[in-house]
């Protein structure tokens, strides 16, 4: 695995399924009335947030307060950034600081690559997020969630997700989300179909390693997960569609079209939900929805990354649950 | 008056010949060796001797497309700096774009720049003055004044932005036939091009960052050529980049009508391939494009539908590129690689001969700006304004040598063939052996 998290693609299928299976480790320790590993002690782990979320910082925070990390929130608001500082700066000052990990959420695409790789800083970086680019945890938490789902908790260690069909709907030209997960689903051997108004898939799609489909309709019965993205009411100020009712009946998925799924299929979000427009509270709220799950999963995945980028040599976790058993 | 005599140089890549500079004139060509110049009363006597030993003598280059950021951004770039960098590069005279603060819109800021340049000496310096008040688009600038000031301004163009109001446009083109002047337009639609980052297509779709599409080049270029035929006026596009562009280009020039083009060396070298790095040095407007559109546009530089290589000289400040991709400007630096840069994709591919160089970066953009006494002849009684290239050369590009204020170049650490060892302006050497004088 590489020294730092920055997008999807740089997983290979025995690093993603490390991951998972490790998350899968990861999960015990949310069973136990201490829920702590001693891994991180006395690593310093920053949560740079360039851009409000709230979500993705707090998942972030439990997985590193979990295994004992020293925890630093920075976030862009009321802080030097506002004042003009730049990234660099505000690396440099993380840097000099003494940090081993800087987890960070940046509305520029490509912001944790120059982190990365210019000379700014030494530290292991973790992207939560960067602009309209990469969000590999989510990918990530996705996978396991679909994972456990459809393969199975204990049947799924060691497993890809090969064969899986997976449809993602909605916004994919303003989604990190739809990106990372056509990356890591393609890795781990699923059948990836992107379904959403041409408006909103971008120029030069034809190069992922997916299908794009413009027919929600005929996309369901072939879905064994499908994943709705979050659409803001604004594009349609852009003309990305005409109303935001006329996304909803050609796009939006309720009961009707969630009955088309086969029976064992899931619904899949990443959050925050945009009830009544991409999907109806009907199906939010159905138990084949696993929004709430994939929140819990996050945190795992999170665990996972952050042990594996900097536990280093550190007793693995294996440990811990073979002495629990 | 000085006397140089330049011995064994290969004028336009021919035959070795020796060349004697007397004053600021050509005074005399010859086969080398044709002539023993001590003592036949040719006037050689007492001349400096440059031996050339078969470099290539070409008449000094000529930048249609260079910001020189004085007044307003002397961080990044002054006359002085920037003509420096031009002399380095084998210019002997540049067209200074409009984009500064204050913006060239007025006879004042075309006459402090040029004044700047004649005071310093490395480089003549043409301003290019805006089109419209402010680069805003709106009302017109003062285009006669700025002609008539002593800067003597023939080109226009609010180069940054584009004229893209077409009714603005229209009259630009037609006013500045009063007095031979020529609209310079950057051709960019500005609602396609909202938030853009990066060429549009399968790189930025991967990358995440806003597209700049190739048609909001080529609707405007199409819009421009067509109105520069309906009212007569000569219009030239500035950088041009895209496969599209060259056949709309093409098209017109078949039809008769009185358009030319620029191709900025990186956007024949450079493609949108090198935005993976998310590195800033890499992000230019218009964008670096694709491989398909990098061969059209050295097809078209060498069958003369791209008339001129111009650099879009952009220098910048180090903080404007040590950033994340979406904060950092856009533009590299490129006076003093440009002649590298179309030797290693035009003359070592041989698409183009030395004559061909000579008529796409002196002759034509001198034809084009009306610079006169630049863009001419090797020939006796002609302006020494010369520049001499070592096309054996072959080095790493090192932006700490450059003699411009900026390092934003794309090619730190590049191999790239060809060195530029002397540059002569009016007969008076501004580079020798590589060295400002």
């Amino acid at each position: 695995m590489q020294r730092h998290l920055i997008s999807a693609a740089d997983l290979t299928r025995d690093d993603a399924v490390l991951i998972l299976d490790t998350a899968e480790e990861m999960a015990r320790v949310a069973d136990r009335p201490i829920k702590k590993l001693p891994t991180l002690r006395g690593r310093t782990v920053v949560n740079l947030f360039f851009e409000d979320s709230t979500r993705t910082r707090i998942s972030f925070e439990a997985a590193e307060k979990r295994l004992s990390a020293d925890v630093i929130n920075f976030s862009a608001k009321g802080s030097s950034v506002s004042k003009g500082e730049s990234l660099k700066d505000t690396a440099q000052t993380l840097e000099a600081m003494g940090v081993d990990a800087v987890v960070i959420r940046h509305g520029a695409s490509g912001a944790p690559y120059r982190l990365a790789t210019s000379d700014w800083i030494d530290a292991v970086v973790i992207n939560a997020g960067d602009g309209t680019h990469q969000h590999p945890t989510q990918a990530l938490l996705d996978a396991f969630t679909m994972r456990r789902r459809l393969v199975g908790r204990d049947a799924g260690l060691g497993q890809d997700l090969a064969g899986r069909r997976v449809t993602v709907v909605g916004d994919v030209l303003h989604s990190r989300v739809a990106r990372s997960n056509v990356d890591l689903l393609h890795t781990l051997g699923a059948e990836v179909t992107l379904v959403a108004p041409p408006t909103l898939l971008p120029v030069g799609i034809e190069s992922w390693p997916c299908e794009v489909s413009y027919d929600l309709d005929a996309a369901l019965p072939k879905s064994d997960a499908v994943m709705m993205l979050r659409v803001q009411r604004e594009r349609m100020n852009a003309a990305f569609f005409p109303t935001e009712r006329e996304y909803s009946r050609r796009y939006g998925l309720d009961g009707d079209r969630m009955a088309r799924m086969p029976e064992h299929a899931i619904v899949m979000h990443p959050g925050p939900m945009v009830r009544g427009m991409e999907i109806t509270a009907e199906v939010a709220d159905s138990p084949r929805c696993t929004v709430v799950e994939q929140v819990a999963n996050g945190v795992s995945i999170r665990m996972a990354v952050l042990y594996l980028l900097l536990g280093g040599n550190e007793p693995a976790v294996t440990h811990t649950r073979t002495e629990e058993k | 008056m000085s006397k140089t005599l330049i011995r064994g140089a290969r004028v336009l890549g021919g035959e070795p010949q020796d060349v004697l500079i007397d004053g600021e004139t050509v005074a005399a060509t010859a086969r080398q060796g044709e002539i023993d110049w001590s003592g036949t009363g040719l006037g050689a006597e007492g001349a400096e001797v440059v031996e050339a030993g078969g470099k290539v003598l070409l008449p000094g280059l000529v930048d249609l497309h260079t910001h020189l950021r004085e007044p307003g951004r002397e961080d990044s770039e002054t006359v002085l700096t920037g003509t420096r960098a031009a002399a380095s590069g084998g210019y002997t005279a540049v067209f200074a774009m409009a984009n500064t603060f204050p913006v060239a819109d007025t006879a004042g800021v075309v006459e402090q720049v040029w004044r700047l340049g004649r005071e310093h000496g490395y480089c003549d310096v043409r301003p290019i003055g805006a089109v419209t008040v402010g680069l805003e688009g709106r009302k017109l600038a003062e285009l006669g004044a700025m002609h008539e000031s002593a800067a003597g301004v023939t080109v226009f163009s609010d180069d940054g932005k584009c004229v893209d109001d077409a009714v603005i446009m229209r009259r630009a083109l037609e006013y500045v036939k009063a007095f031979g002047g020529v609209v310079a337009q950057h051709a960019q639609e500005p609602r396609l091009t909202e938030g853009a980052q990066m060429n549009e297509g399968v790189v930025s779709a991967e990358l995440g960052l806003g597209g700049w599409p190739a048609v909001a080049e080529e609707s405007i270029i199409a819009r421009d050529v067509l109105l520069a035929e309906h009212v007569g006026s000569r219009v030239h596009i500035c950088h041009l980049s895209t496969a599209g562009s060259v056949e709309i280009v093409r098209w017109a020039k078949s039809r008769g009508i009185d358009v030319t083009a620029e191709v900025t060396p990186h956007h024949l070298l450079l493609t949108d391939e090198m935005v993976r790095t998310y590195d800033p040095v890499y992000k230019v407007n218009p964008p670096l494009r694709t491989e398909r559109d990098v061969r059209a546009l050295r097809e078209a530089l060498a069958d003369g539908t791209i008339d001129i290589v111009a650099t879009d000289h952009a220098p910048h400040p180090h903080e404007d590129k040590d950033c994340e991709w979406a904060a950092a400007a856009m533009g590299m630096v490129g006076l003093e690689t440009a002649l590298s840069v179309v030797q290693a994709t035009m003359v070592d591919t041989g698409l183009l001969d030395w004559a061909g160089v000579a008529d796409r970066m002196s002759l034509a953009p001198a034809r084009i700006g009306r610079a006169t006494g630049h863009g001419r002849p090797v020939s006796a009684g002609e302006p020494a304004n010369l520049t001499l290239l070592d096309t054996a050369y072959r080095g790493q590009v090192d932006p700490a040598g450059f003699a411009s204020r900026s390092r934003n170049t794309p090619y730190a650490g590049r191999e790239l063939p060809g060195r530029v060892t002397h540059t002569w302006l009016r007969g008076k050497a501004t580079l020798v052996d590589g060295k400002l004088t």
